[in-house]
């Protein structure tokens, strides 16, 4: 036999019919909703007189326009909870499974789909979310979808889609001490640029990723949409059985050692050919923070701001030729479908405790579930963050997106654990530099962007 | 047996076309999330490129291309590298079609909004940067003629070729809805997951 990539092998794997022309209908294995995009594909099946047709392999929580004050219960605004109660009736009637607002199982789609177990290795899994690529880490193929390829879904369970080109980066070498997977992500980002992965599913891989734990890989997968790439995904091994195993959702008993059959089967074969290859040396690596309006714009934290993209230093208001680190910050955002995991949110604390934020900087930790919340509270993160005075705040998307009201104000800095620095993505006229937890914590500590192995 | 539902169609197009050689559009450019959240399809047009097109304060920025009055009823878009990266947000399609836009042009896209063009009406072409440099020059002289697209013959004013999907094409061409053409094939999407429940019984909760 042909030896395959493990994206091949899970594509191929999902072919309900051949359309032609490098087209095929794919069976979707899983499908995330959130109350943003899934309340919206929801009327449009209802306005055209479909029933869902596999409600049992969706399930759905609240992030997007949830409020994240402190105790909140719902939107912030009449819309939002009006759009939070369709969201709810339209899955209760369809009969698909809601982990809503104050229970176990909400938060961000992206941390809740691998966290509840829903996640699997060799699924395909889709969401009306860009960042859905995130849980490739388990070995997954999963993208996002537009509003009609959702409605799409709900109707028949598939989706039609034209076959990417393969890509394997890797990640070679031992990273240094403060060096993350966000910093691993951007390197790459910043190396092959924005649109450096269209057309591909990227698969990462080396001694690197295999170092890291999910969590760090689920932050590596999650910005593959920022590389331009379809999906990108990292091959299950024991740290992801071992993750997986008693989770909610995930197989049990026979069925578990069936699936981890079928599981172990997945990854590349040794001779398998990608359509492209890169290697980045994670040992050489600083802390890496982002200067620009795109997440390409990044460089270490060591590094002098670039005089490429004059636009994007005026959006900035930074100086070609100045050092990154000692500019002052406004804000912190640690938190998103990137970066707000217990690992995440540890290494933040790592960094805080004992120390108080500078008075000029307004910051917030925003956990990515309620578990994560709770985990968090249990082992006293939110004292650290507390007394040094952050906000501890209730889970979602938040300052990610802006979408619940939570903005940086117009012209502020705001150092972001994040995926996106685009103009205005954190509010109008907002800054936003990219960064890793713990460079984010720094950030708050020192009023200004530092380097995280100073601290 | 369900209807299929009237999707345009396009087949050809007789245009003003703007150029917009800005790269990295990304969809929040397009339009911003809190306006995703209930305006009708067919409005969202006033808030298209919101942050580009108007000054703080709320005045049309006489500067962003699309507020000149040569290119107020442009319906054709010659744009830069990696045109609508970012979310999956389709509003930012039906924002530019809204908008009266049917047909953008660039050397490459973000690849969910690439899809979502298709699953609407919105022709979105790509072509080789020089090819899109030189329709961008020609559509910035001060006496640019219209552009004419003709989608069957792959062609931009009878003389630049395009490539797209053959499967996009007759989709636009004829308007086809994909939901009404896939539920046609229901026989098939249950035979296989009949065959994969024997397979894979872990991914369907019993």
């Amino acid at each position: 036999m042909m030896p395959q990539t493990m994206f091949d092998k899970i594509w191929d794997q999902h072919v309900v019919e051949d359309l032609g022309d490098g087209v095929q209908l794919l069976h979707v294995d899983r499908h995330l909703m959130h109350e943003l995009s899934g309340h919206r594909g929801q009327l449009e099946l209802k306005a055209r007189g479909i029933r869902m047709r596999n409600p049992g392999l969706t399930i759905g929580s609240m992030d997007h326009v949830v409020s994240t004050a402190p105790g909140a219960k719902g939107g912030n605004a009449p819309w939002a909870d009006k759009m939070i109660d369709t969201f709810r009736l339209e899955s209760r009637l369809a009969g698909v499974k809601i982990y809503d607002i104050g229970q176990d199982g909400q938060g961000i789609v992206h941390v809740v789909g691998p966290e509840l177990g829903f996640t699997l290795p060799g699924v395909t899994l889709l969401c009306g979310d860009s960042h859905t690529c995130t849980h490739g880490a388990l070995g997954a193929l999963a993208w996002g979808i537009g509003t009609s390829e959702l409605t799409h879904v709900l109707a028949t369970q598939t989706i039609v889609q034209q076959r990417p080109k393969t890509m394997c980066a890797h990640f070679d070498g031992k990273p240094a001490r403060a060096v993350t997977a966000k910093d691993m992500i951007l390197a790459l980002i910043g190396k092959i640029g924005t649109a450096g992965g269209v057309g591909y599913a990227v698969e990462y891989a080396g001694e690197a990723i295999r170092g890291l734990e999910m969590e760090g890989r689920l932050t590596v997968c999650n910005l593959s949409i920022e590389l331009g790439a379809k999906t990108g995904m990292v091959a299950p091994d024991e740290k992801t059985y071992a993750y997986l195993k008693g989770r909610r959702h995930a197989p049990t008993g026979a069925l578990w050692d069936q699936a981890l059959a079928s599981w172990k089967t997945l990854p590349s074969d040794a001779e398998a050919r990608f359509d492209l290859e890169y290697a980045i040396d994670c040992s050489s690596l600083a802390p890496q923070i982002t200067w620009g309006t795109s997440p390409e714009d990044v460089i270490g934290v060591d590094g002098t701001i670039p005089g490429n993209k004059p636009e994007a230093l005026a959006y900035m208001g930074l100086t070609a030729g100045k050092p990154i680190a000692g500019t002052k910050v406004d804000r912190v955002f640690i938190g998103s479908c990137t970066n707000s995991r217990l690992p995440d949110l540890r290494a933040a604390a790592e960094v805080v405790r004992g120390r108080k934020a500078a008075k000029h900087v307004n910051a917030w930790v925003v956990p990515g579930s309620w578990r994560i919340k709770q985990d968090a509270e249990a082992e006293g993160l939110h004292q650290i963050f507390l007394e040094a005075g952050f906000e501890w705040r209730e889970a979602g998307c938040s300052l990610c997106v802006g979408v619940n009201g939570d903005l940086v104000e117009p012209q502020a800095r705001c150092v972001s654990t994040s995926n996106r620095n685009f103009v205005g993505r954190q509010g109008p006229q907002a800054r936003t530099h990219l960064a890793s937890p713990a460079m984010a914590a720094a950030a708050a500590i020192a009023g200004e962007i530092v380097d995280v192995r100073s601290f | 047996m369900f209807d299929l539902f009237n999707v345009n169609k396009f087949q050809t197009l007789t245009a003003i076309a703007a150029p917009f050689p800005q790269k990295n559009v990304d969809t929040d450019l397009i339009i911003r999330i809190e306006r995703c959240t209930g305006t009708p399809k067919e409005e969202l047009g006033k808030y298209a490129f919101e942050m580009a097109r108007f000054l703080p304060g709320g005045a049309e920025n006489p500067d962003f291309v699309l507020n000149q009055p040569r290119y107020r009823k442009a319906q054709i878009m010659v744009c830069g590298e990696f045109f609508g990266t970012g979310s999956s947000r389709e509003v930012a399609v039906w924002a530019l079609e809204s908008l009266g836009v049917r047909c953008v042009i660039a050397p490459s896209f973000g690849q969910i909004f690439f899809n979502n063009c298709f699953q609407n009406s919105l022709l979105a072409i790509v072509l080789p940067a020089p090819e899109v440099e030189a329709l961008m020059r020609k559509a910035s002289q001060p006496d640019a003629a219209p552009f004419t697209v003709d989608l069957a013959q792959q062609t931009i004013n009878g003389t630049v070729h395009f490539d797209v999907a053959p499967r996009n094409k007759k989709m636009l061409l004829e308007g086809l809805d994909e939901i009404g053409l896939t539920l046609a094939m229901e026989p098939k999407i249950a035979a296989f997951q009949a065959a994969d429940r024997l397979r894979r019984p872990w991914i369907y909760p019993s």
